[in-house]
């Protein structure tokens, strides 16, 4: 807003010419993809929009408020559970959406601040390990819960999960939206856009208000912090909270999304994988952390061609995708703390910070 | 004049070190009341003690009315009670004003929802803390470095800055613990210079410092500790003269 005030008439007009541009990239972009690289990719697509959600979420807590957690992929399980479980035909309940979604994301914020309470005095390496030991537990709770009473089906997971529904519209099947036949990932992928545009929204205005300077500045040294008149506790757990609720939200979704959920996709990795997001990104940088999901969700995708590209090149396949993909991985993040220490798009703040680290 | 803070029997023991014993004292309201003392002599945990950073084993203590004993760190700066730090502590990555703007925390509002909505009131409330941020700024003579980062600013204007955050929150009593450390004459000066017209207007200042100079020169009243102790109170020509004090700062034992 500040920064559209400052700007001349043509310059203004430029921007919205940018925006109007990009807007219609991404409302082509499924059909686009579709065309040039098959149908699976515009799937992949929902998910890497999915991973920006989470990555965003993250980001609160760990890029704003500074407090490493290592457990995030447990909120995003509250949440697919909570819809797996309310509409589906394990308790057979199917309920809306505009109740499924904002419960969701509501006990995953009660879940956030169950892990922040006692991890308060903690911080740094400490806060790691207390939220990886947070993430494992729910997971293994979900795992375990299909006895004495079967609620969450144990490691066989849920199946048969409703798709989203908006008022009577399904977007699990094929529909035809103004003479247009839109098949169901391609729905989720505007129903997932503008969801994504939502969690922006809300980072933006969070980021430049007087919340987010409590945030950065309990990053920056907590004691000040605090005797410059912040409730470190409160604030603390807020962050944590609003991280949550958008894991819940997002898990809600791809449970919606997917039509299964099971303990299995909500290990440890999936936690250092949207963490590696926002580090690759730029941590606290909204662009960053959103470029960081992209990458890292799309790159292992397409390096499932090389298996194909080995076969025709050398008759087998020497490097199994998978492992290759976890080698580049490695060497990336190698590199990128080499070279670019702050992330590939880092935030003001961060840029300074290593700036001078260096000088 | 009357009495701002009253600290009676305050106490705190780390394990065998007593830090503090028994310390009592009262700042009357519109002076500069000097904390003095040896190394080690517990000036420091004073000022923690009574802003919240530790928790005082027993004692009372009361600022206009209002018991200060044992609480939060937020709820001692709301009730009127500012501290700076021996070590500076700013947020080194944010600018100037944004450091000033966090110090007004307590006396601003807005949550999540104002800002997610972007209401005329969080608007509103922005453009004043800015404003207000940009004045204090002016006040302590670092106007023209609102967005510098706290990080680049010189050691002075570093103090400086600490001093504004510290009154962005409105206080009643500021304590600055050894502003004039690190300080070359003429920005000891000039610190000098801004704690009288700060007081003039009314402020009451606690003040720890080591250039006895500066403290005999400026302070209305001060008290010294000595092995956690309160060893001394008064104006700085009964203190100049006490032997108890003349004794702990060169040493040797008390005439009797």
């Amino acid at each position: 807003m500040n920064v559209l005030d400052t700007l001349t008439g043509k310059a203004k007009s430029r921007v919205w010419l940018t925006a109007a541009l990009l807007l219609l990239g991404l409302v082509l972009l499924p059909f686009l993809v579709e065309a040039s690289l098959g149908k699976s990719w515009v799937r992949i697509i929902d998910l890497a929009l999915l991973y920006i959600m989470l990555a965003l979420g993250l980001n609160i807590v760990v890029g704003y408020a500074g407090l490493l957690d290592l457990g995030y992929v447990a909120f995003y399980a509250v949440g697919a559970y909570c819809w797996a479980l309310l509409a589906s035909p394990q308790f057979g309940l199917n309920l809306p959406f505009w109740i499924i979604l904002p419960a969701g994301a509501a006990i995953a914020a009660l879940f956030g601040v169950l892990l922040g309470t006692p991890t308060l005095r903690l911080r740094g390496d400490y806060l790691a390990i207390v939220t990886l030991g947070f993430g494992e537990i729910i997971r293994i709770f979900i795992n375990n819960l299909n006895a004495p009473i079967n609620i969450t089906n144990g490691p066989q997971g849920i199946t048969l999960i409703e798709p989203m529904s908006i008022f009577g519209f399904s977007l699990g099947k094929t529909q035809d939206v103004l003479g247009l036949t839109l098949s169901s990932p391609h729905l989720y992928y505007y129903l997932f856009l503008l969801c994504v545009a939502l969690v922006v929204f809300v980072c933006v205005r969070l980021e430049n208000s007087r919340i987010g300077r409590a945030w950065v500045a309990i990053r920056e040294d907590e004691m000040a912090a605090a005797a410059a008149g912040i409730n470190t506790r409160n604030i603390k757990l807020l962050a944590f909270a609003m991280g949550a609720t958008f894991g819940g939200l997002s898990g809600g979704l791809f449970a919606s999304f997917q039509g299964f959920v099971s303990p299995e996709s909500f290990n440890l990795m999936e936690s250092i994988m949207i963490l590696s997001m926002i580090v690759l990104g730029g941590m606290g940088n909204i662009p960053g952390v959103i470029l960081g999901a992209i990458l890292v969700t799309v790159i292992p995708e397409a390096l499932r061609y090389t298996g194909d590209l080995q076969r025709v090149l050398f008759g087998q396949v020497y490097i199994d995708p998978a492992d290759l993909r976890m080698l580049l991985f490695g060497i990336a993040l190698v590199m990128m703390m080499l070279f670019r220490p702050a992330g590939l798009l880092p935030s003001k703040q961060r840029k300074r910070e290593f700036a001078e680290d260096a000088a | 004049m009357s009495d701002l803070l009253r600290i009676a029997n305050v106490t705190k023991h780390f394990g065998g070190i007593k830090a503090l014993t028994d310390v009592s004292f009262t700042v009357r309201k519109g002076e500069i009341f000097g904390v003095i003392g040896p190394n080690g002599a517990g000036k420091t945990t004073l000022f923690n003690a009574l802003t919240g950073l530790y928790q005082p084993d027993t004692g009372a203590i009361d600022l206009a009315g209002t018991s200060l004993y044992r609480r939060k760190p937020h709820e001692i700066l709301k009730a009127g009670f500012a501290r700076t730090f021996q070590n500076i502590r700013l947020f080194h990555n944010m600018t100037a004003q944004e450091n000033v703007m966090v110090g007004r925390h307590t006396r601003t509002t807005s949550g999540v929802l104002a800002a997610l909505l972007h209401t005329a009131h969080n608007r509103k409330e922005e453009r004043d803390c800015e404003a207000y941020a940009q004045q204090l700024l002016n006040r302590v003579g670092i106007g023209k470095h609102t967005h510098t980062l706290a990080k680049h600013l010189s050691y002075g204007d570093q103090r400086r800055l600490e001093i504004a955050r510290a009154l962005a929150s409105e206080p009643k009593l500021l304590a600055l613990d050894e502003p004039a450390a690190g300080m070359n004459p003429n920005e000891k000066n000039a610190l000098r210079d801004l704690m009288v017209s700060l007081r003039d207007e009314g402020l009451t200042l606690m003040l720890i410092e080591h250039d006895v100079k500066l403290v005999m020169g400026i302070c209305d009243r001060l008290v010294v500790l000595d092995y956690g102790e309160k060893i001394a109170e008064g104006t700085p020509d009964t203190v100049r003269h006490d032997p108890k004090v003349i004794a702990a700062y060169l040493g040797g034992e008390v005439a009797a």
